[in-house]
């Protein structure tokens, strides 16, 4: 049976150099400028999830997100890595959008896309990492969800086999489609975008809504939390850094652990 | 009078540590309200698991119990605790950060309209514009800034807790509460998602969580002897091998190894991380360890800034003979 399957993703600041980031000690802003923007990684494991069942079943590959205008480089990306159409949700109203927000947004957004069998996400982003917007997805779309997806079988027609992850094993899970699973990292190996995948991604449409989408009345969704305050962590310690002959340090080091009742 | 209710998880019959963990900040939260503390509990035959949580502090206990409610499903469980939560209109919620309580939360968050909070590492209460807030502290961007999230308006505050960075509390037997038994009203619509069977995949080792010694090691191993005098180390201290995502990456530990901000978080009565420079998503995962021993051979890795005793030198020298010493006190001790 072909599936209509829509992919959510999230274009990121990439986590390899987050330690670039600072915090303006006037403001309390965050500081991320010259820090470059990837796909959250684990929405490429849903992109490719999505490709691999639409190489087994038939059917369409959508991916939609919501972010600033640049974002649109991610769901390029994603054209040319195989995915038939892109969407990007786009307005300086979802600027701060909490989880529950960009559920709402991404709803309304994945209506106008018109029917879908199936909703893959990446089970978290790494900035934010909250995990959450893909049950609350489910909440607004009235479907079912899944999180932690390790392995996805399509059983028969209207349902799917899940292998989801939990401390210690898995859950096996049916869940009726239409639904919305997240993965994790395991679930797959992703491809890399080809030059002809790039080219042929130029021809593809992709759909640009701003907050008129939003349902009902084109109302933008309301953020229930607030970021207070931000500020630098610290829970430095006071070092005694031991010196010598690694003979000596050892010794001395077991020594005062002994006396810490540490050993 | 203003509640604060947590959703208690149960695993293998018992209740999961991070709900005592949730259950012992309820508490705290409840006292500074003047209010009370109340756990919903769903399963199968948990009446014993309902008691355990009033020892452990809860007023109350929702005991909602059904044999097909015995695993966990997805549907059954969010309307479930919606409905209670809708019911009993608390000022705060709170909910292990396990995976299946970051499955439940968002969902019962989602019904309720309200805000949720994932992750948290500290919770309390401050009062804002006349208004009693719940400061939400969780670690961003890695784990090198700290971020205080509030839900100002709606109610409840919601958050998850992130496991093993809050303490549990003590139990007192003779602690009295009042249980609520539920008879739930399932009909077949409930299970769009139907959890068929829990599988188990065995641990060898001893948890992360639950070590009293970890040594953890890092990218400075590669090029000397990888992860073995790590696990030679571990080995002489009787303690747990560990290690950074970058040892992860190497496939020098598995991903149930890995300490911080993507990983495990533990708070055990000694740290040793050898060959770390110290990047904040990394040392996240173990700020709370008693005492923190930094052996690297940077001098100025920022891992010493937060490490107790620190050792800066080359591994190759320092590390066999920290075995040595402790393999022949070993052998003197017998």
């Amino acid at each position: 049976m072909p599936l209509n399957i829509i992919v959510c993703i999230k274009q990121v600041p990439d986590p390899e150099q987050f330690d670039r980031i600072t915090l303006d000690p006037a403001t309390g802003a965050i500081r991320r400028a010259g820090i470059p923007s990837i796909t959250n990684p684990l929405d490429r494991h849903a992109i490719e999830e999505a490709l691999l069942i639409r190489e087994r079943c038939g059917g369409t590959v959508s991916v939609i997100t919501m972010g600033p205008p640049q974002a649109k480089k991610s769901v390029e990306d994603a054209l040319a890595m195989g995915a038939d159409r892109g969407a990007i949700l786009c307005d300086q109203a979802f600027a701060g959008a909490d989880s529950l927000a960009t559920a709402r947004v991404l709803a309304s957004g994945i209506r106008s896309l018109g029917t879908f069998d199936l909703i893959l996400c990446g089970n978290e982003s790494v900035d934010g990492a909250t995990g959450q917007v893909a049950p609350q997805l489910a909440e607004f779309l009235d479907i079912p969800h899944v999180t932690c997806a390790k392995k996805i079988t399509l059983d028969g027609e209207a349902a799917a086999l899940v292998e989801r992850v939990i401390e210690g094993g898995y859950l096996r899970v049916e869940v009726t489609l239409p639904a919305v699973i997240s993965v994790v990292k395991g679930i797959n190996h992703y491809r890399l975008p080809t030059a002809m995948g790039i080219m042929a991604a130029a021809e593809r449409e992709i759909i640009e809504h701003g907050c008129s989408v939003c349902e009902p009345d084109s109302a933008v969704p309301e953020s229930p939390t607030r970021v207070a305050e931000v500020f630098e962590s610290s829970l430095k310690r006071t070092v005694e850094m031991l010196s010598g002959e690694p003979e000596v340090v050892a010794g001395e080091l077991l020594h005062r652990l002994r006396e810490m009742e540490a050993l | 009078m203003r509640q604060v209710v947590i959703w208690a998880e149960r695993r293998d019959g018992r209740i999961a540590d991070v709900s005592l963990e949730t259950l012992r900040k309820a508490t705290l939260l409840a006292k500074d309200l003047d209010g009370s503390v109340a756990a919903i509990l769903i399963g199968d035959g948990c009446r014993e698991s309902a008691e355990e949580l009033i020892h452990y502090g809860a007023d109350q206990v929702w005991l909602v119990e059904d044999n097909r409610l015995d695993l966990y499903q997805s549907d059954l469980y969010a309307r479930i605790a919606a409905e209670i939560i809708a019911e009993a209109k608390p000022e705060i919620v709170l909910m292990g950060g396990t995976s299946i309580g970051m499955d439940l939360a968002p969902r019962v968050a989602a019904k309720l309209r309200t805000g949720l909070t994932a992750h948290c590492i500290d919770l309390y209460i401050e009062t804002i514009d006349g208004r009693d807030q719940l400061i939400q502290v969780v670690p961003g961007w890695g784990g090198q800034m700290m971020v205080k999230i509030t839900c100002p308006d709606h109610r409840p505050q919601m958050a998850t807790v992130r496991p093993g960075v809050m303490e549990k509390g003590t139990t007192d037997v003779t602690r009295t509460g009042k249980i609520i038994p539920i008879t739930p009203a399932i009909c077949e619509d409930d299970f769009r998602a139907k959890t068929l069977e829990m599988v188990k995949e065995e641990e060898q080792e001893t948890p992360l969580e639950d070590a009293e010694i970890i040594v953890s090691g890092g990218f400075g191993l590669y090029g000397s002897e990888g992860f073995e005098p790590i696990e030679r180390l571990a080995a002489a201290l009787h303690g747990e091998v560990a290690g950074t995502r970058p040892a992860f990456d190497q496939g020098w530990i598995p991903e149930s190894r890995m300490i911080g901000q993507s990983g495990k978080t533990v708070r055990p009565g000694l740290f040793v991380s050898v060959g770390a420079s110290g990047a904040m998503h990394y040392t996240t995962g173990f700020l709370k360890a008693k005492v923190i021993v930094a052996i690297d051979r940077n001098p100025k890795a920022p891992i010493f800034d937060i490490a107790d005793f620190g050792i800066a030198d080359n591994l190759d020298r320092i590390i066999p003979c920290l075995i040595e010493q402790l393999e022949n006190q070993e052998y003197t001790k017998h």
